[in-house]
């Protein structure tokens, strides 16, 4: 992955038409960042990271607290500037590939007391097809609420969002980014505070998002269900620490070096032997 | 006197001052209805604040030049450029220094009025005769309204109205959640310049009605005020409208019954007259709704702990769990459970175990996070599901 995608990135690639590009045998990665660096004031959160994320891979971005996880993610879509760097998704630059995106951004990041239904969140995952004017149709209500049926929340169309459970929010963002019905969907950490059921049918969603073809990344922070939800893993602390499939990179020596003295030799090894019982540091 | 006046019919210029005060009123009804969403509701006063040294500085030009110094576009479009300049420092200084928005907001206000208000003094000593009335920019008087002002108040209103029209969607998406706005192509930034122009807009419009230290109230007072009554936004925005140029017609219509009356404080009054009826009758999020649903809330837990500890054979200390029994005619007044209180807590015990037996099945998760310790499963499980249920269950001990 790494490889092919150095490769892919030589400068004279940039003078390829679009057609020529297509005609390429392999696609381009769905994600390719290099040397990004944000810095908050005058700390970097993300120095220097360059990742790439083949189409069709589901992948998690682990890292310790304030590793910069989230600011990768909103650094690739655009949301904080980054000092250097260069994103580009699916060989374009963002303005181009909109259409191809979904975020999931985190559920606390919204005032859930905003006045508006399930059934509006979702209807707000297709502003581009609705534009300024456009009036919502049976036709935008029926896609809306198959997109609630797939996070198995159909019966909850109708509700004031005040009225969700955490889980019940998550499954309502996740709803709004099928709608979007995009080739890359960016989340932030989907799992954090939902229960147990919720964890589930996300993780069933994003699998068939996958085995339809669309790439996942995943902001994640439970380390124990890296292997069972993830193919392909991406370790940051500041800077990044390893990135390829779980298999290779989920060790525990790249995990001592991303978590540092956080994470004990015990826990690693624990993880290493069952991959479930792993605690993340204190 | 003042039913003559809400019925316009004290004379030309009171209804034409009661029609340009209404459209005022819903056009900022409206827009404030999403500096509300948008949560800036503060910086709508300090727009409003910074017209202030522009106003000022419109007269002593206009009246340098030999024109007349109250002309009312002038005044418009000094007070436009002066808090236009106040918003691009309260956005410099966030982006650039370490302070914070409302930081910002509260120096850039107190700051633009203060040189206003030196500005005033010094037109006040000036050789011109007309200078006189200026104030009322302040608080808002609707004595000397012109036929021409009460038009641009109503086009400016309408075109306020079409450009919220065209912006809504934008505008709700990025009050809800910016970054996913953002993402979409939205450009948020941009957004905000525009809502924030609307503001603008609605406050230099406000001027000569309700007065620019007031026009906050009518921005914000009928947006919360619809909000008590809605929970959609779309409806939100429009109820906000109505409440606006509501509160608008009325305080025009009270200030017209007697001469001196400031406009502006009336409008405040009237539209906080409708808030306050607003947060003591609104259904769900009404005062009064909230306390009866307390109470009805308070009723469900005791009555079940009631139910339960009859059931398990308790004794009930509480007074008012066995109070409730008793008018129930579930419990003697010694505690001990009537027939029709046996059946019930039965009732309850199966209910608990059943939920008991949901909530240990993982295959059941979604349904199982809905227990409350309060809904019947009736309400969640169909009785088919609830038979399956049953072959799970450990025997009940002796209540059946």
């Amino acid at each position: 992955m790494v490889v092919r995608d150095a490769a892919s990135r030589r400068p004279g690639d940039l003078a390829l038409s679009d057609r020529q590009r297509q005609s390429a045998v392999s696609p381009p990665p769905a994600l390719a960042v290099s040397g990004l660096t944000v810095a908050y004031g005058e700390k970097p959160a993300v120095f220097s990271v360059d990742m790439t994320v083949a189409q069709g891979t589901m992948t998690a971005i682990v890292g310790p607290n304030g590793a910069g996880k989230s600011t990768l993610l909103k650094a690739v879509l655009g949301l904080v500037k980054p000092l250097s760097g260069d994103v580009r998704l699916f060989d374009f630059p963002l303005s181009r590939v909109r259409d191809r995106l979904a975020y999931v951004p985190q559920r606390a990041s919204v005032d859930w007391d905003f006045p508006a239904r399930v059934v509006d969140v979702v209807l707000m995952g297709l502003h581009r097809e609705l534009g300024l004017l456009r009036r919502v149709r049976t036709e935008h209500l029926d896609r809306a609420r198959a997109c609630l049926a797939r996070v198995g929340m159909e019966d909850f169309a109708n509700r004031q969002i005040g009225q969700l459970s955490g889980g019940q929010q998550q499954r309502v963002f996740l709803a709004r980014a099928l709608a979007q019905s995009a080739d890359l969907y960016l989340l932030d950490e989907p799992f954090a505070g939902v229960d147990a059921a919720t964890e589930k049918a996300i993780i069933a969603v994003l699998k068939d998002l996958q085995a339809e073809g669309r790439t996942i990344v995943a902001v994640h922070h439970d380390l124990s269900t890296v292997r069972a939800y993830f193919d392909h893993l991406f370790l940051i602390n500041t800077r990044a620490i390893a990135a390829g499939p779980v298999a290779e990179v989920f060790t525990s020596a790249n995990l001592q070096r991303a978590y540092g003295g956080r994470l004990g030799e015990a826990q690693v090894a624990g993880m290493q032997a069952d991959g479930v019982q792993g605690h993340e540091g204190p | 006197m003042i039913w003559q006046a809400l019925s316009l019919q004290l004379g030309y210029n009171a209804t034409l001052v009661a029609i340009g005060a209404t459209l005022l009123g819903i056009a900022s009804g409206v827009t404030g209805s999403f500096l509300f969403l948008r949560k800036r509701a503060l910086v709508s006063d300090a727009v409003s604040h910074a017209t202030l040294p522009g106003i000022a500085l419109a007269f002593i030009t206009m009246v340098a030049l030999g024109g007349e110094g109250r002309f009312l576009p002038g005044l418009m479009l000094g007070a436009a450029l002066s808090s236009g300049l106040g918003l691009i420092v309260i956005g410099w200084m966030i982006r650039n220094t370490r302070l914070t928005e409302d930081a910002a907001i509260g120096a850039v206000l107190s700051v633009f009025f203060g040189a206003g208000i030196v500005l005033m003094t010094v037109i006040q000593s000036m050789q011109s005769g007309r200078q006189a009335g200026l104030e009322s920019v302040l608080l808002g008087s609707t004595a000397g309204m012109l036929r021409a002002d009460a038009l641009v108040i109503g086009a400016g209103g309408a075109l306020v109205l079409l450009a919220v029209l065209i912006l809504r969607r934008p505008m709700l998406a990025v009050g809800f959640d910016p970054d996913h706005a953002a993402v979409t192509g939205i450009n948020v930034a941009r957004t905000d310049l525009a809502m924030m122009g609307l503001v603008m807009a609605v406050t230099v419009l406000g001027l000569t009605t309700v007065g620019l230290v007031l026009i906050v109230a009518l921005l914000i007072i009928p947006a919360v005020t619809a909000r008590l009554w809605t929970d959609r936004a779309e409806v939100m925005v429009a109820l906000a409208g109505v409440v606006g140029g509501l509160a608008a017609y009325l305080g025009a219509a009270f200030s017209a019954t007697a001469p001196g009356l400031p406009t502006g404080p009336i409008i405040v009054l009237a539209s906080f007259t409708l808030f306050a009826l607003s947060l003591a009758l609104a259904p769900t999020r009404g005062g009064v709704a909230l306390l009866l649903k307390r109470s009805r809330f308070r009723r469900r837990v005791h009555r079940r702990q009631g139910l339960l500890a009859l059931g398990l054979g308790q004794p009930i200390h509480e007074n008012f769990t066995l109070a409730l029994l008793r008018r129930e005619g579930m419990a003697r007044a010694d505690g001990e459970p009537t027939q029709q209180g046996r059946a019930a807590a039965a009732k309850a015990l199966l209910d608990e175990a059943r939920w008991a037996a949901l909530r240990a099945d993982p295959a059941h998760g979604l349904t199982a996070s809905r227990y409350d310790g309060l809904t019947p499963i009736e309400t969640v499980l169909t009785p088919d599901q609830i038979a399956e249920l049953d072959r799970h269950l450990p025997r009940l001990q002796g209540v059946t």
